[in-house]
């Protein structure tokens, strides 16, 4: 099985609430994604045959959500929103900062597996701004001091 | 999670319950809740319709279309299911409201969905909130299975015999799924492209039934009009322009955050006196006033003008979403028409053509243009290519992505001069841009 059994009868549940099966194929995807870290193959072929659609339809919807990745991420995914109210309170020096720290660029994930780094358009955090999201995890009014202490912080947590 | 703030000015109605607890639904029933439904299930479909045209209100997703005459669209009659459709895909750049509403009052969204419902006779809604929110999908999931246990929700809601569902549904990162005919094909499991319109919506919607698409700010405004009248509501802002507004205010001020005003508060006052003025004592240069889609404003018009859609629709302009952003005098236009570029090229879906290649070769130009690169022709082909997307695509974003760029040339011609020939940004004179971020889906 490409995802738990208890996600697959939550998304059986779910599919019950619209009038054709492929609707909450989005939700499917993103809620996949979060167990398994990323659209398998595996879960391509598995929400195709739910939905009774082809995999290539299934893979034509994945290309267009930003948030939807067919390769691992890194454990925690540091996503840095640089749209105008971040840039205007400094998002591209918070950017420079976690790629320097980091050592790594948009779209890719240290050596070790532990961070993945992106670029990202406006999060919603525009009044607490610069703001980046660690997976679902806002983080806001941000410095490099403040991103220091969130990182260090994921660090602690991938320890316990 | 997120910061209130507060300032004597704000009337809140819409935010009243912020900071409350309002989430969980006791507290929510002490707080007046779930009253404006009930008191729905006693009122004519038409009396609903009619109170919340009253109201002036007027929808809070930008486009500023009364909400009481989008309901009345809707045929009475209908061989198909009718559907509510709630956007809660918050992503217009500037905007971060709807985020407190669903995070403090995910309640007074149910039920402004629920009344919604009653007045179209839609007996299912869907609450469409954006994939980068899960904690607030979280919440509203909580909020809907408690709906449902209190038998507020379901077939017999509050003992009326009458049925109504709510169901939560989230997208995966797309903000072109803001676009009404986008995000019934994104609920639909599709890509988020846009449909030809007419038919409209409240015609032909969500599987080809009649549905209405309202902003989560609308519709959680909806049961405080039913309970204090729409009058009432009305008589807080300017004529056509009802109610209060949630702005939300960034960039350059020095309390940046979201706060309730009347429609039609001064922007002056906002900037200065709710916004606390400009940081470092610098200067204003421009405002965004409602979203990156909306025309800048200078600093002269800015301080000139109320936060109502007449008076930015009487200048053939857009107030917009309620995302304002103040932006000062030591800041590159180019770079900011560069910034809010690269977010329109990186978010159209190349469905149409015009919004594919035109956001694209502006993208480019201005990127050539901030570097140094820039040569004079450069500046009116940059307002011609612009100009070009306006009103050719299904989908506003084409627009969204023109109305800026075009107003920042024309504002600030000058700033497009100084780059030229090679010169480093008269802002940043030091920092060559040797690494552009990009931005790769």
């Amino acid at each position: 099985m490409a995802i738990s059994e208890k996600l697959d009868a939550f998304f059986s549940e779910k599919m019950k609430e619209y009038p054709t099966s492929r609707s909450f194929l989005v939700p499917m995807l993103l809620y996949s994604q979060d167990e398994i870290g990323y659209v398998s193959d595996e879960v391509i072929a598995h929400l195709a045959k739910k939905t009774g659609l082809t995999e290539l339809e299934v893979r034509n919807v994945i290309s267009y959500y930003s948030m939807l990745r067919t390769k691992p991420a890194g454990r925690y995914n540091v996503q840095v929103c640089t749209n105008i109210s971040c840039q205007l309170r400094g998002a591209d020096e918070l950017f420079a900062h976690c790629k320097k720290k980091l050592g790594i660029g948009h779209k890719q994930t240290t050596p070790d597996g532990m961070f993945s780094l992106e670029e990202v358009e406006c999060i919603g955090a525009c009044s607490w701004a610069p703001a980046v999201q660690v997976n679902y995890d806002f983080h806001e009014n941000l410095t490099p001091q403040k991103m220091d202490a969130v990182l260090e912080n994921c660090r602690k947590k991938a320890k316990q | 999670m997120a910061d209130l703030v507060s300032h004597p000015d704000e009337v809140r109605i819409v935010s009243k319950r912020f900071g409350k607890g309002a989430a969980e639904i006791e507290q929510y029933l002490k707080l007046d809740g779930y009253k404006a439904v009930q008191k729905a299930l006693r009122m004519q479909p038409d009396e609903i319709i009619n109170e919340v045209k009253t109201s002036n209100l007027r929808g809070r997703g930008g486009a500023g279309f009364p909400t009481g005459m989008k309901w009345a669209f809707v045929p009475k009659e209908s061989a198909k299911p009718k559907y509510i459709l709630v956007n809660g895909d918050e992503s217009e750049p500037g905007t971060c409201k709807d985020r407190l509403i669903l995070e403090h009052d995910p309640h007074a969204v149910i039920e402004g969905v629920m009344i919604a419902g009653l007045a179209v006779g839609a007996k299912v809604g869907y609450i469409y909130i954006r994939g980068e929110y899960r904690y607030l999908v979280d919440i509203m999931r909580k909020a809907l299975d408690d709906a449902y246990a209190k038998g507020f929700l379901g077939k017999n809601i509050f003992g009326s015999g009458r049925q109504f569902d709510a169901y939560w549904h989230t997208g995966a990162g797309a903000y072109e799924v803001g676009e009404e005919s986008a995000l019934m094909e994104s609920l639909e499991g599709k890509r988020g492209i846009p449909r030809i319109r007419p038919p409209f919506p409240a015609v032909v919607g969500l599987w080809g039934g009649p549905t209405v698409i309202n902003n989560v700010e609308s519709l959680a405004s909806v049961p405080h009009i039913l309970l204090m009248g729409g009058q009432k509501f009305a008589d807080l802002g300017p004529p056509r322009n009802g109610g209060t507004r949630l702005f939300c205010l960034s960039g350059h001020v020095n309390k940046p955050g979201v706060y309730e005003l009347p429609m039609g508060y001064p922007m002056k006052k906002l900037i200065y006196d709710v916004g606390g003025g400009i940081p470092n004592g610098r200067k204003l240069k421009a405002v965004v006033p409602g979203g990156s889609s909306t025309f800048l404003l200078n600093a002269e018009e800015a301080e000139n003008i109320n936060l109502d859609f007449d008076s930015f629709s009487k200048r053939g302009e857009f107030l917009g979403s309620g995302g304002v952003v103040v932006v000062d005098d030591q800041t590159c236009m180019v770079k900011f028409a560069l910034r809010i570029m690269k977010f329109y090229q990186h978010e159209s879906c190349g469905w149409c053509i015009p919004c594919r290649e035109g956001t694209d070769w502006l993208k480019k130009t201005l990127t050539r243009f901030h570097n140094g690169g820039g040569l004079k022709k450069d500046i009116d082909n940059i307002k011609y290519l612009a100009q070009n997307m306006l009103g050719r695509t299904f989908c506003p974003l084409g627009d969204a992505a023109a109305i800026p760029t075009m107003s920042i040339v024309d504002k600030w011609r000058d700033e497009f001069e100084a780059h030229l020939e090679g010169k480093p940004c008269p802002f940043e004179p030091e920092a060559v841009i040797t690494e552009l971020p990009v931005l790769s889906h």
